[in-house]
């Protein structure tokens, strides 16, 4: 039985940088209990020397030439960022006062 | 213009006309205008249109056929896109806070593929946020509607576009499909739906949900439309590293053809335990209109087809919480207005920017992936995935194709499901052992139940073999017309 606690669900959304409210992290600790629970039915399964499947199509490395290509020009790259300046995408200070 | 009831026009049909000058690529462009001004403000099907440019496009293709120019294979049919396609200079928003302003910088493949064939993108159709649900309920922007009956859901995550298309303002659509989001929108609605082999469609320009599942295909009122689009999309391209390096399908080619000696495999066992009666008379009835063609029906056995739902709801989230931390709010998407620090920056803009059910994903995947949980649950999963793909490829020694359902359900009514997300995912049992194994497959319209809603059929091939998978399609299809059937 996967009961989840409260201050594991605030774990995992640390780990994942999310900011969930105490509502929200309420129903989803019980969602989340909910589909563990569920999902724990695997243990049943033996996979003793299965080998662990990664891609469907099981493609080899794939490899090209080094060549330079044509890609996004700078003004394309930055046209969607919440604050540029015009050269660089810009977010706030890490230095002073953040750990 | 006089009214059309759903799915009332077939690609084959509309070419036709197309090419012996009955219907100009105009006239088609602007009824299918017509159908989405009318009928988009109750189904919620487009979140975009692109009325100047489809017009103008219409109007080239028509004026070229009229030169007698050749043209591609898609030559004047509208086309709707799913919006987690990537096309130059247009909105891509996966229906999310988080993408609400993107506009995109580069063209998905198969919109150049599109493009190439002479297409007519005509609109961005809605979808679950970042493709993640079975009803498109999950929309920032609104849920979709069913065209068959708007009290019920299309079927998600592709259900803008599964509407669309059955709603007759497009003939054609693309949508992805991860878990299901192609095929159980198309059974819901009462169209074709294909997810072809995974790696047969460049995933280039496709937003990322869960990369090793992830597929995009068509939907269409035929078959042919779906083989014709498959057609137009297929093929390799470098820049995704998981593209098969074969060549451009040609599906059409064949289509008509039946197969002789056709071996059918049913899973009698895992129906019988979870599906509406509704839905077993009509995958019955597909196995008597197989066998009345001579097909032989031999009962298989899939035993790991059971943990499929367990696995994964484990593998999808896993991908899902790697591929979703890109949304940092400094490269592209929200960010939030107030913060003190980077942390708080990052995760507020998340917080804010995604919705419940993307949320509950990303976390369910972070835990999975987390310190000490790692080998118990995504090792795990990945083995019972080899375990499931090892029961096709016995299963596929004695058989050609697997029929089955699509759904465990007709389309439910909307609200019905989403106050349980386990529900939810359990209505994906049919679906997703072929984007885990990656084998083709999909879903054939069979008939209506007594609520005048669509059921439909599964079949899944083996890998690569989308040309037998969809004659054997074909073949049901030919039979008569599946809207005629009652169950």
């Amino acid at each position: 039985m996967s009961e989840l606690t409260t201050a594991q669900v605030q774990h995992v959304a640390r780990l994942a940088r999310l900011e969930i409210g105490e509502e929200e992290l309420a129903a989803l600790r019980d969602s989340m209990g909910n589909i563990l629970t569920y999902i724990e039915r695997l243990s049943e399964v033996d996979t003793d020397g299965v080998e662990p499947m990664v891609h469907a199509i099981e493609l080899s490395n794939v490899f090209r030439e080094d060549h330079v290509k044509p890609s996004l020009s700078r003004e394309a790259a930055l046209s969607n960022a919440p604050s540029t300046d015009g050269r660089y995408f810009l977010g706030p200070a890490i230095l002073d006062g953040d750990q | 213009m006089t009214k059309l009831t759903p799915c009332q026009r077939p690609v084959r049909t509309l070419l036709e006309q197309l090419q012996v000058g009955d219907l100009s690529s105009t006239r088609l462009t602007e009824e299918c205008l017509h159908e989405i001004k009318s009928q988009n403000g109750s189904l919620n099907a487009f979140l975009t249109l692109q009325e100047e440019s489809a017009i103008r496009q219409a109007e080239a293709i028509d004026q070229r056929r009229a030169r007698g120019e050749s043209l591609g294979l898609l030559a004047g049919l509208p086309i709707a896109i799913k919006d987690n396609i990537c096309q130059l200079d247009t909105k891509t928003t996966c229906s999310s806070r988080m993408l609400e302003n993107f506009v995109s910088p580069y063209d998905a493949h198969v919109i150049e593929k599109l493009q190439q064939a002479d297409a007519i993108i005509i609109g961005k159709t809605n979808l679950d946020e970042f493709a993640m649900g079975s009803s498109t309920e999950n929309s920032y922007f609104g849920m979709s509607r069913n065209p068959w009956n708007t009290e019920f859901v299309p079927g998600g995550s592709s259900g803008g576009s599964a509407s669309a298309v059955a709603a007759n303002m497009a003939p054609l659509a693309l949508g992805s499909d991860t878990g299901g989001s192609i095929r159980q929108p198309a059974a819901f609605c009462g169209l074709v739906g294909l997810k072809p082999t995974y790696g047969r469609v460049s995933r280039y320009g496709l937003v990322a949900f869960a990369s090793s599942l992830d597929q995009i295909g068509p939907f269409s009122c035929d078959v042919y439309g779906s083989a014709i689009l498959m057609d137009a999309i297929s093929g390799h391209d470098q820049r995704d590293s998981t593209s098969l390096p074969y060549p451009a399908l040609e599906l059409t080619k064949d289509l008509d053809q039946p197969i002789s000696g056709l071996k059918i495999g049913v899973i009698e066992e895992l129906m019988e335990k979870s599906v509406d009666g509704d839905i077993v008379a009509g995958v019955r009835h597909a196995i008597d209109v197989y066998r009345q063609q001579g097909a032989e029906i031999i009962p298989i056995k899939l035993p790991h087809a059971e943990y499929a739902v367990a696995t994964y709801y484990i593998i999808a989230p896993c991908e899902a919480s790697s591929n979703l931390s890109r949304y940092d709010g400094i490269h592209y998407g929200y960010r939030a207005k107030e913060f003190s620090s980077l942390t708080e920056m990052y995760s507020r803009s998340r917080g804010e920017g995604f919705g419940t059910e993307v949320k509950r994903r990303i976390m369910l995947g972070t835990y999975a992936l987390s310190s000490g949980y790692y080998d118990a649950y995504y090792n795990k999963a990945l083995k019972v995935r080899r375990l499931i793909r090892q029961d096709y490829d016995e299963a596929f020694k004695n058989v050609d194709v697997v029929l089955g359902p699509v759904t465990p359900s007709a389309a439910f009514k909307k609200g019905e499901h989403s106050k349980d997300p386990l529900t939810m995912y359990l209505s994906d049992l049919f679906t997703i052992s072929a984007n885990l194994t990656g084998l083709p497959a999909i879903s054939v319209p069979c008939g209506l139940n007594d609520k005048g809603l669509p059921l439909g059929f599964q079949l899944t091939g083996k890998a690569l073999e989308e040309s037998t998978l969809l004659r054997i399609a074909r073949m049901f299809e030919a039979q008569g017309d599946w809207k005629t059937n009652r169950f």
